[in-house]
């Protein structure tokens, strides 16, 4: 139930574009306590199909600029192995203090940013 | 963008693509909260557009990073499907949560949230 509970929250958020995995990692680290590996694990299966869905509307309504798409792809498979890699070799409790930090810039980030006129146009999306 | 894309177009598709593909597989998360904004700042691209391109990118770069972590058998299946089926309901009610209570006062609840648990994790 607590796991339901916990995709749940972290469904809700990333429907609403905000960032599904800054909730859904803490949130099994702190009521599941899995690996850090683990926890990160789960949040990118979890995107994948939640992915595929949106990406499938997004391309029906002409909203994907593929001209950005493939360049920045060949070069984020690169940084994709690498990171994976370097995860993989880290320590859990290394890698949970990273991915603190990590979070903590994305928190300072969300507080200081502005927000856009973006939200209308992503509420018709999903 | 028309005709031929000059070399200084390129750097910053590779360093975004980098940074990106290093953070996304490094924390299992935040490909698109990197991605997002650097579409919109470096490459000044529409930010409803930089969303929808964002998953076009993500999408690949979390399913190599996805095959690297569970063939390093990082992989507990039992959480993540029981957790995919709440994210599902989830995403749905967001979607129509997003009609009636405004994103603005949410993200910074979120960000309020999200510092508390890093603090807590670095320590």
């Amino acid at each position: 139930m607590v796991l339901f509970l916990i995709g749940l929250a972290s469904g809700i958020i990333s429907g609403m574009g905000i960032g599904g995995g800054a909730i859904l990692i803490p949130a099994l680290v702190f009521f599941v306590n899995p690996d850090q590996h683990i926890a990160q694990s789960v949040n990118l299966l979890f995107f994948i199909p939640t992915a595929v869905i949106a990406l499938i509307v997004h391309i029906k309504n002409k909203r994907v600029n593929f001209k950005l798409t493939i360049p920045i792809v060949i070069f984020g498979l690169v940084g994709a192995f690498l990171g994976s890699k370097l995860a993989v070799s880290l320590s859990g409790a290394s890698l949970k203090r990273y991915f603190g930090m990590f979070l903590l810039i994305l928190g300072f980030y969300e507080m200081v940013r502005k927000d856009k006129k973006e939200t209308k146009k992503q509420g018709g999306r999903a | 963008m028309k005709g031929k894309i000059p070399i200084s177009q390129y750097l910053k598709f590779a360093v975004i693509g980098l940074v990106t593909g290093i953070a996304n597989g490094l924390f299992g998360s935040g490909g698109g909260t990197i991605v997002v904004p650097a579409m919109v700042l470096l490459l000044k691209e529409e930010e409803h557009v930089a969303h929808a391109t964002a998953i076009s990118i993500i999408l690949p770069l979390t399913l190599v990073s996805a095959f690297i972590y569970v063939s390093n058998s990082y992989i507990d299946w039992n959480l993540t499907v029981k957790t995919m089926l709440g994210g599902i309901v989830g995403g749905y009610l967001g979607a129509k949560l997003l009609n009636v209570c405004p994103s603005h006062v949410l993200r910074k609840i979120f960000a309020v949230f999200i510092i508390a648990a890093a603090v807590r994790m670095i320590i």
